[in-house]
């Protein structure tokens, strides 16, 4: 599958005095999951309006391959989308909601049945949306963002409301699309929500991007360290001053930075110190995502 | 594959199809007209002594089926104005761009798509004016006329009005997208403002003209009957102009529900 690179060029919107998105670039490319976090009210959403049509940029432009969304002649069918989980009529069944949109994206009935028992809902075809529970709903969404097999997928928050067995499924999904060569765009307010199945990182804060990686180097970003608990803490603190990492007293203990808690205890093994605790203590991705995304004024 | 526009039309009739309210209207239209068909042709059916009838013979019979018209037009005008309002609602206008980006083709395919539902209301709000009214013309009154050329041709475009209420309801809705905004305003006009002011312009001489070419009195044109009065008592217009004039109003309210709603940034 060729699938579009999506290009957002310094995308820019302006309600009224609030600049929800301010001169957002990056790319997104196919064969890879790409995670677009940032907390709530970041501008995640409205980029992606501003992607998808819905919303008309103030500056900048948002592509999909070599032109914008609505050019495309037939959108629906490059793009597969699911923006919100309560955007359906509740009067109308699960299919029904389907096959309203399948004319438009060229598929049959049959594959609209068959979407819906991809993701799990043919027991519920002929119910009616407003009896879903919200996992039942970002299902359906899905569904429809699956209809015409599109090379491109485009899913805001697909994690909410989901259980714990829906959120494995959904991150299964990802990875699958991702190996079948699709472009897959994904935005989440929390990276742990996407963190085991994403490659790449777009971190967006007040509007702004804030980092942009593959998550492998947004790792190496983060710093290892371990808690060590030591009959002879001053031996241990100048074994750690020789090998180059710092230390810090924290209660019994002292808090080693620069190291993982393995080299610790080897450097430690082969020193011969006695160690009666030893802890990871790493400044994680998510402590990691917390800096980045702080207002800017905090910074 | 199908044509963009063919496929926005489908997806547009299938929108309608799915859900029941549409079909719920209809039994209340039909009730209701039913029930208003026959106390209007009892008034003209039961005339007490030494009183002159407001209306006789063929024109009573054409004013009664005019009725379809005259007090059933919220009906369509609902159903068609829910068709839009709806998708605002339940926020489904946001995947209904995302298939189709060109706002235009989605709202022709909108005002389009209701035709078939627009002439099935008129089939069935025609014959239950026809079923309420025509009992007592027919047995108290000067006859129920329904053989009558003339009459046939009122009771077809009686039919064919309904279907084009059911198109301005739409335009209407992507004037105001709030579904409350809507029926209150459909309700407002055409229960009390309209009337009033078609019968209030009817006692002015100078502007009795006027009349018509609200939309109602338009509609009343066109199928060439008025149950406000018979031929000669209120102006009508030719059913050429009757049909511009409501066309008019379709394309007036659709270009403005085009240039605001439509053109807003959706989400």
């Amino acid at each position: 599958m060729s699938a579009p690179v999506l290009a957002i060029e310094g995308l820019t919107k302006q309600f009224g005095a609030v600049r929800a998105v301010d001169d957002l670039t990056f790319t997104v490319r196919p064969g890879a999951v790409t995670g677009f976090l940032g907390p709530n009210g970041a501008g995640k959403t409205t980029t992606l309006r501003m992607l998808l049509g819905l919303t008309r940029p103030t500056g900048g432009r948002a592509l999909v391959g070599d032109r914008e969304y609505a050019a495309h002649p037939r959108p629906g069918r490059v793009v597969g989308a699911a923006l919100e989980a309560s955007s359906f009529h509740p009067g109308r069944t699960g299919l029904g909601h389907l096959e309203v949109f399948a004319p438009q994206v060229g598929v049959s009935r049959a594959r609209c049945r068959q979407v819906l028992e991809a993701v799990g809902l043919d027991h519920a075809a002929s119910q009616r949306v407003g009896r879903y529970s919200l996992g039942m709903r970002q299902r359906l969404g899905l569904a429809t963002a699956l209809l015409a097999d599109p090379p491109v997928i485009v899913l805001d928050e697909p994690t909410n409301g989901l259980d714990p067995e829906g959120i494995v499924w959904i991150r299964r999904l990802l990875r699958q699309f991702a190996a079948e060569g699709r472009t897959v765009l994904v935005s989440s307010h929390l990276l742990r929500e996407v963190e085991a199945s994403v490659d790449e990182v777009v971190v967006i804060a007040q509007g702004r991007l804030r980092h942009a990686s593959s998550l492998a180097e947004l790792r190496t970003r983060a710093t290892p360290a371990a808690y060590v608990v030591a009959p002879r803490p001053d031996v241990l603190a100048t074994l750690a001053t020789d090998r180059g990492w710092t230390t810090t007293a924290d209660g019994d203990g002292l808090v080693v930075d620069g190291a993982t808690a393995a080299e610790v205890g080897a450097a430690a093994h082969t020193a011969g110190i006695e160690l009666h605790e030893l802890v990871r203590r790493d400044v994680d991705l998510e402590a990691l995502f917390f800096e980045l995304t702080r207002p800017e004024a905090n910074r | 594959m199908t044509h963009p526009t063919r496929a926005a039309l489908l997806a547009e009739y299938r929108k309608l199809v799915s859900t029941r309210i549409w079909w719920l209207l209809l039994v209340v239209m039909v009730g209701y007209l039913a029930f208003v068909g026959a106390a209007v042709s009892a008034s003209f059916a039961f005339v007490p002594e030494g009183v002159e009838a407001p209306l006789v013979g063929e024109d009573a019979a054409r004013a009664t089926y005019s009725l379809v018209n005259g007090v059933g037009y919220v009906f369509p005008l609902v159903i068609g104005s829910l068709a839009m309002t709806t998708e605002f609602r339940h926020k489904t206008i946001t995947q209904s761009l995302l298939v189709e980006p060109d706002r235009t083709r989605f709202l022709l395919a909108k005002l389009l798509s209701v035709v078939p539902i627009g002439l099935a209301a008129g089939v069935v709000g025609q014959l239950a004016t026809v079923a309420g009214g025509a009992p007592l013309l027919a047995a108290q009154g000067d006859g129920a006329f329904l053989g009558d050329g003339d009459v046939i041709v009122g009771l077809l475009l009686g039919v064919v009005v309904v279907a084009l209420w059911a198109v301005i309801g739409v335009a209407v809705g992507s004037v105001l997208s709030n579904h409350v905004a809507a029926i209150v305003v459909i309700l407002a006009f055409t229960q009390f403002v309209e009337p009033i002011v078609r019968v209030g312009l009817g006692q002015v001489d100078a502007l009795a003209g006027a009349a018509a070419y609200l939309p109602g009195g338009a509609a009343d044109s066109l199928i060439g009957a008025s149950f406000l009065g018979g031929t000669g008592t209120v102006d009508l217009l030719p059913r050429w102009a009757a049909v511009l004039v409501l066309l008019g109003y379709a394309a007036g309210l659709a270009v403005l529900g085009r240039l605001t709603t439509l053109r807003r940034d959706v989400g």
